[in-house]
């Protein structure tokens, strides 16, 4: 199981905690952890990337084993650490607040 | 006994305010969507207990909330409260998608509209900014859209399609933002005739379809606005909010940028009706639920200073239909006030006599149980109010 920590609007939005664990197959990329993430929650779709282009929200970020993931091709995958769920897979949100 | 439900949106939630016929003590809800800015919440007349909310964020995009209880509980259309969500058998859970038309069978609208710098830009989708449920149908419902565009869903929000002849009519290329963005803010529907829908765009200007959203027409005769090239243009002008008494569906009164206008043949032709308004700018216009020529505005000092004039918050009330307007203060602040109230945060109930409601950018609700010779604050300090939408309960 893949482990997600998602920002605390999109943990209310889909009645979760602060971690979620989803089956994803192989291999592990970005794309395959949203596309199983938005398939378990499905009223996630379009909050963190675009319905259509797939494309990530501007305002969000992607971390795995605390390197900054949001630029990376999507179908590149993710590092062990993630995909052997020992390290979450983790989506936040610009800080805001000044 | 009668009852009303305030449908209240903010910047940072939403709340639920009700009280009985007297609408003298009132209950606030705790907020719902908390965090969430809530452009729009309106109930189904059809079906009271069924409203539908408008949630969306700069982070997180747009959201549609739906509630069939009277705003108790909600969900996302398509994601009913109890059903299990997982793999196999998971709802689609595509309540929030808004996707501009762009099919050859419609001629292909999605163009280009004008950028603030005159240079031509795609439309972009940013927000629902109004929610407007079909008058005889609790699964039907329409959306007014950021940049602007109509949308109908007619599976209680499940899915959602554009009526894109509004775009694809010709004049979309010449449609611009105002500053709070290019949006599609006032739907109407008249109830005499289902076919005939009045819309209006900042700024772009007002629009109707008498074919149930097929074809549309600008419906701009009669504005003027100097902060535009041609003042007299078919569009271009930034209508600010537009009101219609349901028994009299050819009459229409409208708040633009500055100005208040009168048209009494369903928008083919608009007149001046400020009269003594101390100012013309504003953003709200309402109608007395039971005497159609008793109209409501709040005039806000300038364009630039978004804020009541004075340092006082009054209502101004016309009872000729415009031209002569007295002003309401009986109950509001008359000093050191310095708060906006935004195009779609003013409702009227229909008991007897008619309640009118208003929403501060200073977070305040006022309402008058008898149409405006005094007020009330039902709740105070909330945080910005965006939308106020009143259901009169029977």
């Amino acid at each position: 199981m893949i482990r997600v920590i998602l920002p605390p609007h999109l943990r209310t939005l889909a009645h979760v905690g602060s971690e979620v664990a989803v089956e994803v197959p192989s291999p592990v990329t970005i794309r395959s952890v949203l596309d199983a993430l938005e398939d378990s929650y499905p009223m996630l779709r379009g909050t963190i990337r675009d319905h259509d282009t797939l494309n990530r929200r501007a305002f969000l970020r992607f971390f795995a084993s605390e390197e900054d993931w949001s630029h990376e091709p999507t179908d590149k995958p993710l590092p062990e650490s993630v995909a052997s769920g020992k390290e979450p897979f983790v989506v936040i949100g610009a800080i805001a607040g000044g | 006994m009668s009852g009303v439900r305030v449908l209240v949106g903010t910047k940072k939630g939403a709340f639920i305010l009700t009280s009985d016929g007297k609408r003298e003590k009132w209950d606030v809800s705790r907020p719902h969507f908390a965090g969430w800015e809530m452009y729009h919440l309106k109930g189904s007349p059809a079906d009271p207990n069924r409203i539908y909310a408008s949630q969306s964020s700069g982070w997180f995009g747009q959201v549609i909330q739906r509630s069939d209880d009277g705003g108790k509980t909600w969900h996302q259309p398509g994601t009913p409260p109890g059903e299990t969500t997982g793999p196999g058998g998971t709802p689609k859970g595509e309540s929030n998608k808004f996707k501009y038309d762009a099919s050859p069978e419609t001629g292909k609208p999605l163009t280009t509209h004008q950028w603030y710098d005159g240079t031509q830009h795609p439309w972009e989708f940013k927000r629902v900014w109004h929610l407007e449920p079909s008058l005889t149908e609790p699964e039907t419902v329409y959306a007014g859209v950021e940049d602007a565009a109509l949308f109908k869903s007619t599976d209680g929000g499940k899915n959602w399609s554009e009526l894109s002849g509004l775009r694809g009519h010709g004049t979309g290329p010449k449609w611009q933002p105002g500053a709070g963005g290019m949006c599609l803010h006032t739907i109407i529907l008249d109830p005499s005739d289902p076919g005939r829908i009045y819309i209006a765009i900042s700024a772009a200007g007002a629009f109707r379809t008498n074919d149930g959203g097929k074809t549309w027409k600008p419906i701009n005769k009669g504005l003027k606005s100097q902060y535009i090239p041609d003042p007299t243009a078919e569009v271009g002008h930034c209508v600010h909010h537009v009101a219609m008494n349901k028994s009299r569906p050819d009459v229409l009164f409208m708040q633009k940028h500055w100005d208040v206008m009168r048209s009494d043949d369903a928008g083919e032709n608009w007149r001046e009706v400020s009269g003594n308004l101390p100012t013309d700018f504003g953003f709200v216009i309402d109608i007395h639920a039971h005497e159609p020529e008793t109209i409501y505005v709040v005039p806000i000092k300038s364009d630039s200073e978004h804020y009541v004039p004075d340092g006082k918050l009054r209502v101004y009330r016309s009872r000729t239909g415009g031209q002569e307007w007295e002003a309401l203060t009986n109950g509001l602040p008359q000093s050191n006030c310095y708060v906006n109230i935004l195009r779609d945060a003013m409702a009227v109930d229909s008991l007897d006599k008619c309640g009118i409601y208003f929403g501060t950018t200073g977070g305040q609700v006022y309402a008058s149980a008898d149409a405006g010779e005094s007020w009330n604050p039902i709740v105070r300090d909330l945080p910005a109010v965006l939308s106020v939408e009143v259901q009169t309960l029977a």
